[in-house]
């Protein structure tokens, strides 16, 4: 059951998307989410559409991929939506019904608000599903190079993010691992209130933590073992280089950007 | 020949507040071990042979005595990388020691750690997974693959530093069969054919009898120390420790009991049982 969680997925490929730079695709996320918020119509509303039905199109994720990963978030939607038709006042009023009136204005605004969040995760999805959690790290750290200056543990923290990505399964493995076990010696998971249930836990979490600290005190040791002395001096041996499909990309997110500022001037 | 790893009185105690009471592991334990030779340390739980094994790449450091890897003192502290990517090192649980989420991403994680340019990175990274026969899988995530196959990755990821030693600390314990032997075979191939000195321990009496000279360890002393028949046909010795021979050797020591008059020195079937076969023929 703890298997299904698809945090972080992703799927190999050598489509155009793939093949970007991570911090080209890291830089477009950005890009994309400002351009979403920015865009105050349908116009430019339509553009940020179409540049992510590009993306997804050119990144060759097959859709039913791209709706597994909106499953998570469809109580948020649909809460959203909700809120937004009942409470958003208006005048064209389509009914009305025991006091509640919905009008041509919250249905518009409920549309927006909805399609809106599912543009915005639909869009960072598409970056965890294109590039692998190593490149992904890799580039945070190149991109957060600068702040080193200002003596940040940039290298430290991508280091712990590529641990953590790393251990994941190791640990939902083990954590499967020890549900059984306490089972097998009669621990009831699925049964009883749910305050009895969040009882029901702690003899899970108890061996997980400690085994979890057995891990990590000897990963150190074998860290230590092969020379790792902290980002000092260290060479990478997949270096990151921004080629040709790179600098398009960034040409098209700047058009983006550019378009939907202009039409946001002209208060379109 | 040259010596790769000479312990001198090493004695050494666990960190304790109280310095007197601290628990010691070893007091004067003396040991060489020579380049290119492929040593078995045996002993059993608590015996001190994963303590004695931190000691050759200066993991922990001796409270007495000292501790020379390839003639640099462990105790110094300059020499510490020298010394670390000379001696690699290999445990028991091989997903504790893979770090990153990509096959060859992790056999890359030492050399990247010596600050080595990324072309002669790759090199090296290619030419370890080669050597282990796992270059079909650089691309692999560690997790997906089979215990042997991660262990063979863990051993990839010392070699890639290119030492000239490897210590390797029960590397089979936590294998099925098929797992062992894939780990056994790398292992002897790189003794035999890059000249790597290997340090096995072990708790398999067959993957010890594949060594050239067979160390037991005892509560921190040496107990016997020579070539697999001069060790193993001492089977009252490794049965008081709490050890078994090989069991080509129980079944000698065994049936000798039972009257018969066998050579305790038959490490491997084959001859077991041409020897059995010889002895029930006259």
């Amino acid at each position: 059951m703890l298997k299904d969680i698809t945090l972080g997925q992703y799927f190999p490929g050598t489509s155009l998307v793939h093949r970007m730079d991570p911090r080209t695709k890291l830089l477009m996320v950005v890009v994309y989410i400002v351009a979403l918020f920015s865009a105050g119509n349908w116009i430019s509303y339509g553009l940020v559409f179409l540049f992510l039905a590009f993306s997804i199109k050119i990144s060759k994720i097959s859709l039913k991929a791209i709706t597994r990963g909106l499953k998570p978030v469809l109580f948020i939607v649909i809460f959203t939506g909700v809120l937004n038709l009942f409470f958003t006042e208006g005048t064209h009023v389509i009914f009305s019904v025991f006091g509640i009136t919905i009008t041509w204005e919250a249905l518009e605004r409920a549309f927006f608000m909805i399609s809106r969040i599912m543009m915005l995760i639909t869009g960072t999805f598409l970056l965890t599903y294109t590039t692998s959690p190593i490149a992904l790290t890799d580039g945070l750290e190149s991109l957060l190079n600068p702040l080193k200056k200002l003596h940040l543990p940039v290298h430290e923290l991508s280091m712990m993010m590529c641990i953590a990505l790393r251990f994941i399964p190791t640990l939902i493995e083990e954590t499967d691992k020890i549900i059984s076990a306490q089972k097998a010696r009669g621990a009831d998971f699925e049964t009883g209130s749910l305050m009895q249930r969040a009882k029901a836990l702690v003899p899970i979490l108890g061996p997980l933590f400690i085994s979890a600290f057995r891990r990590a005190d000897e990963l150190a040791i074998a860290m230590e073992c092969r020379c790792y002395q902290g980002g000092e001096g260290r060479t990478k041996m997949k270096l990151l280089r921004y080629h040709r499909l790179d600098l398009i990309t960034f040409g098209v997110g700047a058009a983006l950007l550019a378009v939907v500022f202009t039409l946001r001037a002209f208060g379109m | 020949m040259s010596q790769a790893i000479v312990v001198e009185d090493l004695a050494y105690h666990y960190p304790a507040l109280d310095a007197d009471s601290a628990p010691s592991v070893f007091e004067d334990l003396n040991l060489q071990v020579e380049q290119g030779s492929f040593v078995a340390l045996l002993g059993s739980n608590g015996s001190g042979k994963s303590t004695l094994a931190k000691h050759f790449n200066a993991i922990l450091l001796p409270s007495g005595g000292k501790a020379y890897v390839y003639g640099m003192d462990t105790l110094n502290e300059d020499d510490l990388i020298a010394i670390r990517r000379n001696v690699g090192m290999v445990f028991q649980n091989p997903d504790n020691q893979i770090v990153a989420n990509v096959v060859d991403e992790d056999v890359a994680f030492a050399p990247e750690n010596l600050g080595i340019s990324s072309a002669e990175i790759r090199r090296r990274v290619d030419h370890a997974l080669q050597q282990v026969d796992m270059y079909e899988y650089r691309e692999h995530a560690p997790h997906l693959l089979s215990g042997g196959q991660k262990q063979r990755i863990a051993i990839a990821g010392v070699i890639a530093m290119e030492p000239q030693c490897i210590v390797l600390d029960e590397p089979t314990a936590m294998l099925d069969p098929k797992g062992r032997r894939e780990v056994m075979e790398t292992i002897r191939r790189l003794n035999a054919e890059k000249g790597i000195t290997v340090i096995l321990i072990t708790h398999h009496m067959d993957e010890a009898a594949q060594a050239g000279r067979v160390v037991v360890l005892h509560k921190g002393v040496i107990r016997a120390d020579g070539t697999p028949k001069e060790v193993f046909s001492q089977v009252d010795m490794l049965h008081e420790l709490g050890l078994a021979a090989p069991e080509t050797v129980e079944l000698c020591y065994e049936l000798n009991r039972e009257g018969m008059e066998l050579p305790l020195d038959l490490l491997d079937t084959e001859s077991c049982a041409q020897t059995l076969y010889e002895c029930f023929k006259a």
